[in-house]
């Protein structure tokens, strides 16, 4: 199951764990990705709360979690190489997270509903 | 400008045993002086390894810098129309003033026994209030973003002297400059965006529900981004101070209202000066600026410590005073700001006097409109009306020619322009910014609207030549994303 | 028309006529008539060059003239080469704005490029940026930086051997933004370690530990083992040191600190009263994405050729907005090349050699002053480099207008009422030194017989 937020991040849910990412349409909006700031293993994520940042060349974007959880795996991947984002954001997600709340997945998007939302 | 490029580094010109140095003789000779009151600096103190750094005979290093300027374009070089940072002609007398050696070589600690320096202080900070319509200014913040910290921190200082500490929002129009919200977020304050309506100027509507006792400011700039003058700014500063706040004047584009207008008359409580836009001071390729903020009556004892004030004795002799005040907002800087930058602003002003700062505004919005009127059938001019001293295209008025406003800003260079302001006001998609200032010939005007329209022939004609611009300066398309993935920020030997 | 304006009455009509409007106050028609100017401003005729500088003259000759300079206090009076003032006047450089066009801005961002470098060299750490307006806010900066590096952590603990002059800069910065500020309390002249060390034990949210080098007294402060007891509760360590003398005291690398800041007037730059000068601020490669302000690198452009452009803007505030670390948004352009053509012309065994001559003078002026009596180093058996506190049996402040008007020689800068700070440099010569501490001797006898006559 794949579930967006209204901020272009994405929560892939595999059993009790959740993969945190960003949309394909809000990595083709920030063009050239050249770092992500990311949390640390341990760290708590709180939905709504930002627990760090995407950068481009010319822009910058926060991410938001879109569930609590506890941070149990960083992507270090894209440490060396942030432009993995460009190539597969699905693929490449930023955070691994232990879902806190399922209830929480409840009020994101599913597929649909996010590209109908990215339509507008 | 030098057109090939000049690729050499300090480092690569070194050469070890040369020197560019020599010292004045002390009367003391080699020997060393010991002492058994101190305890010698002990080789854990110091560091282990000589820090590698150039060593170069005196010509070498002249060379080097002339050689390296030679890639750079000034506005003593050429026009340099960039929106909202008003590249005025930086007089030569200023440069001479702030170098003079009564003032130059003098510390800072000399505080009061330098009466001269503190009645330029004072003279300087009586004739921006002039021009301001304020009471007083101080002249300590070092640019213009620290300006506009030390102004919040002013009025922050005003309401907790009143109690009343519940004011932490700042109001600032959509189409502010980044530095208005991060100025607000670094002095504790949170940011609420006011919407513009279509023509760019505030929506009164929208602002009036969002005042209430949690504001501390409303911050604007007047002409505002767009250029244009804020109409209802009486309403807009009877509403704020209705609700208790204060009133803030960012003076980025105060130079239009010279000879027009003052910002204490139009309802401002504080306000900042970028010396280095309306009052000519080199902007140094990044600075030193020096942003003054000036407060109404009843805000003095806010302002931060040190002032300057000046005192007259029965007897009539009038003396120069560095005081502190304990409701100031504390200190922004350690000594009286930039001293050098604020001699070359008072230069100029005593040049201008009063009448060629009468002048000064109103030339400077001739100027602006007489290039929007001759562009506007080539480019976009989304909101048509007079503008003040800078306007703004929303990119060439063609949009199938694929050219993009980046592309005209780099084949100006090719032109021996500088680039305008672009991608900057966010309200457009194209944003390309004009400000001509009013040291520019109509001669220069008329050159520089003959190449944008020969550039927007070339977007027509042959787009191509426009997208793969600059094709004549020292580089070209310099790879940004690599400086950001791989950062190298110093030098080291391949 | 002034001289600054080109425009004649016969351009202005016609460029009037090009804009459709009859006359300049046709194009204020939207500025409501009671905010307009009823009268000029009362500012007087202008002026022609040669009343400016009769101008300013005059106002030079109310200044107290200094021979002398033995004030330091954050700010040191070094001999400023021709060459570095002759180029600093470059218009190239003077006159351009920003960077942001770099295809046309080269100059400009090679000479940071190098100023970056020399600072990354005298500091010890990875990076430096492009950077900030002086040595007190690059302070507040960086305490700024460990708040935001620091996540949650938002305490910070400053040394109270810190420049009072840069803490009250940080005071402020930290008032408004909600920074719980701590002052760790100093003994014998230097910061008390042991109670650093309880005070990190204290608090779980230290976001940064803000020290000087040397410190305010002059002294050079031992931090062995400061950086992993900091480190060990996740804080930061922040070192404010003097810029020249960095080239010959132990580096903020070699003690382990994560950010180095302060003034780099002391590297060419001229007294000027208070400014301009410039605050450096230098970080390991792990915080420089959390850096404030510009930074210039290194990279190629579309011919291959190596070249250099403005970087890491996105951590900065026209696209961070609210979120930026700091609101800063220019640096000292001009002043970094000060920086860089200076230490060029000088290298390493100029600054040295420069030290060393502040060193020498320094320890002699120290024997002249304690040999007249009346005074003792406030903090005896303390190493210095170029300044020291002399505890004086006068008022200092009394003593220091007695010299500047007898001996036209600036004897340093009063502290805590008794005390007094003085500095030394390349500048000074055996001569002066002699005439203050002469100078000295004979306003104990006035101050004695004044209180003689008191009794």
């Amino acid at each position: 199951m794949i579930k967006y937020s209204k901020t272009h991040e994405y929560v892939k849910v595999e059993g009790e764990y959740g993969y945190i990412g960003v949309s394909d349409y809000a990595q083709k909006e920030l063009g050239n990705v050249v770092y992500v700031d990311m949390p640390e293993v341990g760290d708590e994520l709180e939905a709504g709360e930002d627990f760090g940042a995407i950068e481009s060349v010319k822009a910058a974007s926060d991410l938001i979690a879109p569930v609590s959880g506890e941070v149990v795996e960083i992507n270090e991947a894209l440490e060396e190489n942030p432009r993995l984002v460009n190539a597969d954001a699905m693929a490449n997600w930023i955070v691994k997270v232990k879902i806190a709340d399922p209830a929480e997945l409840d009020s994101l998007m599913d597929e649909a509903q996010y590209a109908e939302y990215i339509r507008k | 400008m030098n057109k090939k490029l000049y690729d050499k580094l300090i480092f690569e010109l070194s050469h070890p045993g040369r020197k560019g140095y020599s010292l004045p003789d002390n009367g003391l000779g080699d020997t060393a002086h010991g002492t058994d009151k101190a305890a010698a600096l002990g080789a854990s103190l110091l560091r282990s390894e000589k820090p590698d750094l150039p060593e170069a005979d005196e010509l070498t290093v002249v060379r080097h810098y002339n050689n390296m300027s030679t890639n750079n374009f000034g506005v003593d070089t050429g026009f340099y129309p960039l929106g909202s940072c008003t590249m005025k002609y930086n007089p030569k007398i200023n440069e001479e003033m702030a170098s003079h050696p009564g003032f130059a070589s003098m510390h800072p600690a000399v505080g009061q026994a330098a009466q001269g320096n503190l009645e330029m202080y004072w003279n300087l900070q009586n004739a921006l209030s002039e021009i301001g319509g304020m009471s007083e200014f101080t002249l300590n913040p070092f640019a213009g973003a620290h300006g506009e910290l030390t102004g919040l921190m002013t009025i922050r200082a005003y309401h907790e002297s009143r109690g009343d500490t519940k004011r932490c929002k700042v109001i600032v129009p959509d189409s502010a400059h980044g530095t208005n919200p991060a100025s607000a977020a670094v002095a504790g304050l949170e940011v609420v965006e006011v919407k513009s309506r279509p023509d760019g100027t505030v929506d009164v509507d929208d602002l009036r529900p969002l005042l209430d006792d949690t504001v501390a400011a409303m911050m604007m700039t007047n002409p505002n981004t767009l250029g244009l003058f804020e109409k209802n700014i009486p309403e807009i500063a009877r509403l704020v101070h209705q609700a208790g706040a204060l009133m803030y004047y960012d003076g980025a584009n105060l130079n239009p209202m010279l000879g027009v207008a003052r910002p204490g008359d139009m309802g401002f409580d504080v306000m900042h000066i970028n010396l280095h836009k309306t009052f000519s001071t080199p902007h140094g390729g990044g600075g030193p600026g020096s942003g003054p903020v000036g407060v109404r009556k009843g805000l003095e004892q806010f302002l931060p410590n040190p002032r300057v004030i000046r005192h007259t004795a029965a007897d009539g002799k009038v003396t120069f005073r560095l005081t502190g005040d304990g409701k100031a907002l504390g200190q922004v800087s350690a000594w009286l700001g930039n001293f050098a930058v604020q001699a070359r602003a008072l230069a100029y002003i005593l040049s201008l006097g009063s009448e060629g700062l009468m002048e000064a505004g109103p030339l400077a919005t001739l100027n602006a409109n007489y290039i929007k009127e001759q562009l506007k059938d080539d480019y976009l001019l989304p909101i048509e009306t007079v503008c003040k001293h800078e306007f703004v295209f929303d990119g060439l008025k063609d949009k199938s020619t694929g050219v993009t406003t980046l592309n005209v800003a780099k084949r100006l260079l090719d032109y021996g322009f500088h680039a305008p302001t672009i991608y900057f006001p966010l309200l457009f998609h194209e944003s390309l910014m004009i400000e001509p200032t009013e040291t520019e010939s109509p001669e220069t005007l008329d050159r520089f609207i003959e190449v944008m329209h020969a550039i927007a022939r070339e977007a027509r004609e042959n787009p191509e030549a426009v997208i793969s611009a600059p094709h004549e300066t020292p580089i070209s398309h310099p790879d940004d994303t690599e400086a950001a993935l791989n950062p190298k920020t110093t030098y080291i030997k391949d | 028309m002034h001289k600054y304006f080109p425009h004649t009455a016969q351009d202005i009509r016609r460029m009037l006529a090009t804009c459709g409007v009859e006359s300049l106050a046709d194009l204020y028609a939207d500025v409501p008539e009671e905010l307009r100017m009823k009268a000029p401003y009362a500012l007087g005729k202008g002026k022609s060059e040669t009343e400016i500088r009769r101008y300013f003259n005059a106002l030079a000759s109310k200044n107290a003239p200094v021979e002398a300079c033995f004030a330091g206090a954050g700010v040191y009076d070094h001999a400023v080469p021709a060459t570095v003032s002759s180029l600093a006047g470059r218009s190239e450089f003077l006159t351009a704005y920003t960077p942001y066009q770099p295809e046309i801005s080269q100059g400009t961002l090679q000479y940071i490029f190098e100023y970056q470098t020399i600072m990354s060299r005298l500091t010890g750490l990875d990076v430096s940026n492009a950077s900030m307006y002086d040595g007190t806010t690059a302070t507040a900066e960086a305490m700024l930086m460990a708040i935001a590096a620091g996540k949650k952590r938002r305490r910070i603990l400053v040394s109270a051997t810190l420049n009072p002059r840069v803490r009250a800069v940080v005071d402020t910065y930290a008032h408004y933004h909600g920074v719980p500020l701590e002052t760790i309390p100093q003994k014998d002249g230097v910061t008390d370690l042991s109670a650093l060390e309880q005070m990190l034990q204290a608090h779980a949210d230290v976001a940064g530990v803000i020290l000087a080098e040397p410190n305010y007294y002059g002294i050079v402060e031992d931090f062995s083992g400061v950086a992993d007891m900091v480190h060990a509760r996740k804080a930061l360590l922040i070192l404010n040191c003097v810029a020249a003398d960095l080239a010959t005291l132990r580096t903020p690398g070699e003690w382990g600190a994560d950010i180095a800041c302060g003034d780099a007037q002391s590297l060419g730059l001229p007294m000027s009263y208070g400014g301009p000068y410039l605050g450096y601020l230098c970080a390991t490669k792990a915080l420089m994405r959390k850096m404030p302000g510009r930074i210039v690198g290194q990279t190629t452009d579309a011919e291959g050729r190596r070249c250099f452009v403005l970087t890491l803007q996105a951590r900065e505030q026209h696209i961070r907005r609210e979120k930026a670390t700091s609101n800063i948004c220019s640096n000292q352009g001009l002043m970094t090349l000060c920086v860089a053509a200076y230490v060029a012309l000088h290298g390493a065994n100029g600054l040295r050699e420069i030290a060393y001559r502040g060193h020498q003078m320094a320890l002699y002026l120290l024997d002249r002053m304690t040999a007249e009596g009346g005074c003792c180093l406030k903090y005896a058996g303390k190493p210095f480099l170029n300044e020291f506190l002399l505890k004086l049996d006068v008022d200092a402040q009394e003593f220091i207008d007695y010299a500047l008007r007898e001996e036209k020689i600036l004897a340093g800068v009063a502290v805590d009422g008794d005390c007094l700070l003085m500095a030394a440099t390349e500048m000074q010569t055996k001569d002066d030194a002699d005439r203050l501490a002469k100078a000295y001797g004979r306003y104990l006898n006035i101050a004695k017989e004044h209180k003689a006559a008191r009794q």
